[in-house]
């Protein structure tokens, strides 16, 4: 039976027992993932990280949730208050919503009821979590702007300008997945990995998936919105209290929800890994769930190895390479893997596949080749011509006088600084 | 088993409990929405309310057995469409309400007669929609599953409509643009050059940076110039932009002299 008609005939107690279980995941998560990030950078900068409230730290986040709850809540003079208050709730609940249709585990039995960890199954479940979080930066933008002050306001248009570019990637990385499984529903997709990993077939989508989900969450090395050196807090600057705790656990719930739908998407979802399939029927099936949890905990360590690790991008080279990378190369590859599935469908014989195949690598090859060679052109044309030593205090030797040499183009600079500096 | 949902649908023209539940909860929000749209001054709310609008009707499409077409309407509606418009809205700031000033002369008479027109146009199509007429074809374009049903007509039958539009929407984007693009004098000046400029000047006095406002244990803030040794204010060391706009504090309680006074 497949899954969208096994979850057809849960009893509605059972949907609401797994809303409530999927909720609970997600705030234990969140819990567990601030934690987690504090040691696993604590550790990468050489420091032990939070480890006094509970055994190693693991209360600290709670903790730290129940301090921000008893905070004052400050809501600025100059805020739009109905639309001030509306954008963090906009942020939290959407981000919930992304799991109603993720696979979890397999088939297995709850409470006597054979069903599946997921709680509805929709033909086109990627796309509605596309739309869900296209509402989600609704909270991003609206908390900026209704913040009624400068560094929000710039926030949330870098942010909303991001999650855009972003989701554009993101989606032309998906076609690949769904013309490979052929359906756009998660259990579908999950149940197409069962040989072979999309991770390792699809190998493009995949990479442009991950970084397109990092700049999607708005996470180190794409987290321009919330720029400290720059923006202050970005869109949260002017938040307090629990509203402020609310787009915290919207940050986090969402890169939880972008690795389950990498994990769905990419990594085999439930499955095992190769050659531990065998493990998939232990605990009645439920032994499936930890291959999940633990997919989508190495994917939250991947974030956080990235934020231990890069520096921020500034902004232009950020939305240079969404557009004039990604995007691009995603349309591209699209092509190719359409024109090898219609090859695959048709039967065409294996050795027109394969010369396809080479001739697509070779012209890759050829053109980066090409590429590279005229930027390095390029560079070299731009490099500036030596220049006579500049004129700041170096000891004239004798018979030398000290002269400004600057080329008309530097004058000219240097005219209009010193007039703009008065 | 995408044929699971459409077989719980019901008979066409009869409501089911749910969907009236559904129906009723949601139809006045929209509606007092839409009305809203019109009401409120700020043009954000407005759009906010569209956008609520739109998920209200994405919602009833989902409802109607519609589905990729209601996911599709958040997406480009409500997530995509919207959005640019609320991108427009915002940086035209918080406190600013709309202006009632009429900029088109004349546009009255015509808007009216167009207002007529649509409100006709809307009574003569829900006076079908209440006459018993049945509708049928919903459960044949969802015979083979909603996705694929219109993705057969949308490549077979409107293939040539479908590539029209797309074609027109792309001139239309690269028409604009064409239109916003301007061509640069010069290339801007980036960081090297200025780097550069600051060391080629007949001073260095400011080659490591200028110097930072406000006199320190009396006022740090940016519109107090910072005081030199001799106790004259530094007038590098506070904005153009705020010294044009006559926002700056003078330094003299601060100077030499006075804080001097004050200690005797």
């Amino acid at each position: 039976m497949s899954t969208a008609a096994l979850l057809g005939q849960d009893p509605g107690w059972l949907i609401l027992v797994k809303g409530l279980l999927i909720f609970v995941f997600c705030v234990v998560c969140t819990l567990m993932a601030v934690w987690g990030e504090r040691r696993i950078v604590a550790r990468m900068q050489m420091r032990l990280g939070p480890n006094r409230v509970g055994k190693f730290g693991l209360l600290q986040a709670l903790a730290d949730g129940v301090k921000l709850a008893l905070k004052e809540d400050l809501i600025p003079a100059a805020a739009d208050k109905v639309v001030f208050i509306i954008a963090p709730i906009i942020s939290a609940t959407t981000c919930f919503m992304a799991f109603a249709v993720i696979p979890f585990t397999g088939t297995v039995t709850l409470f006597g009821h054979k069903t599946a960890m997921q709680l509805t199954d929709l033909p086109v479940s990627v796309l509605y979590i596309l739309a869900i979080a296209s509402i989600g930066v609704y909270g991003i933008v609206l908390a900026g702007w209704s913040s009624g002050s400068t560094y929000p306001l710039l926030g949330g248009l870098r942010s909303s300008a991001q999650v855009i570019s972003y989701e554009v990637a993101m989606g032309l990385s998906l076609v690949a997945v769904f013309i490979y499984s052929g359906s756009m529903s998660t259990s579908e997709i999950v149940a197409a990995q069962h040989k072979w990993w999309f991770s390792v077939i699809l190998f493009p989508s995949f990479v442009i998936y991950v970084i397109s989900m990092v700049g999607e969450t708005n996470r180190a090395p794409f987290d321009l919105a919330e720029a400290e050196g720059e923006l202050v807090g970005g869109f949260h600057t002017e938040y307090s209290s629990l509203k402020f705790a609310l787009f915290f656990l919207a940050e986090y719930v969402n890169i939880v929800a972008v690795s389950a739908l990498a994990t769905t998407l990419f990594m085999g979802g439930y499955h095992a890994l190769p050659g531990l399939t065998f493990t998939e029927s232990w605990l009645g099936g439920w032994f499936t769930l930890f291959w999940f949890i633990g997919k989508v905990v190495s994917f939250f360590f991947l974030f956080v190895w990235l934020r231990g690790t890069l520096p921020r991008l500034r902004y232009d080279q950020f939305m240079k390479f969404g557009w004039k990378v990604l995007i691009p190369t995603s349309l591209l590859w699209i092509l190719i893997l359409a024109t090898l599935r219609v090859m695959s469908q048709r039967a065409v014989s294996r050795i027109i596949v394969l010369g396809f195949s080479i001739g697509v690598v070779l012209l890759v090859v050829l053109a980066t080749t090409l590429y590279d060679r005229s930027t390095a052109k390029a560079k070299a044309a731009a490099i500036l011509p030596d220049l006579p030593p500049p004129s700041f205090p170096i000891p004239a030797l004798p018979g030398q006088s000290m002269v400004n040499h600057l080329t008309i183009e530097q004058t000219e600079v240097v005219t209009e600084l010193e007039n703009h500096n008065g | 088993m995408l044929h699971t949902s459409f077989h719980l649908a019901l008979t066409v023209g009869r409501t089911a409990t749910p969907e009236a539940v559904q129906f009723w909860i949601l139809a006045p929000l929209a509606v007092i929405a839409a009305l809203g749209i019109l009401v409120v001054k700020k043009a954000v709310h407005s759009a906010l309310l569209l956008a609520w609008v739109m998920v209200t009707l994405a919602i009833f499409y989902i409802a109607e057995d519609a589905l990729f077409l209601g996911i599709v309407q958040i997406i480009v509606y409500t997530g995509a469409v919207m959005m640019l418009f609320l991108f427009i809205l915002m940086l035209v700031g918080v406190d600013s309400s709309e202006s009632l000033v009429e900029n088109l002369k004349g546009q009255r008479i015509p808007s009216i007669v167009a207002a007529i027109g649509l409100g006709g146009l809307m009574l003569s199509l829900l006076g079908r929609a209440t006459l018993p007429a049945p509708s049928v074809g919903l459960q044949t374009a969802n015979a083979g599953g909603n996705v694929q049903g219109i993705a057969k007509s949308l490549f077979t039958q409107y293939v040539w409509a479908f590539e029209v539009v797309s074609a027109l929407l792309i001139t239309a984007a690269l028409g604009a643009m064409v239109l916003a693009h301007s061509q640069k004098v010069r290339s801007p000046y980036a960081q090297r050059d200025l780097s550069i400029a600051r060391f080629r000047k007949s001073s260095l006095g400011d080659a490591a940076g200028l110097p930072a406002s406000g006199v320190f244990a009396g006022r740090n803030a940016v519109d107090v110039p910072a005081l030199l040794p001799d106790g004259s204010p530094a007038p590098t060391s506070v904005s153009q932009t705020l010294r044009s706009r006559g926002d700056i504090i003078t330094s003299a309680p601060f100077a030499l002299e006075a804080i001097e006074e004050q200690e005797d």
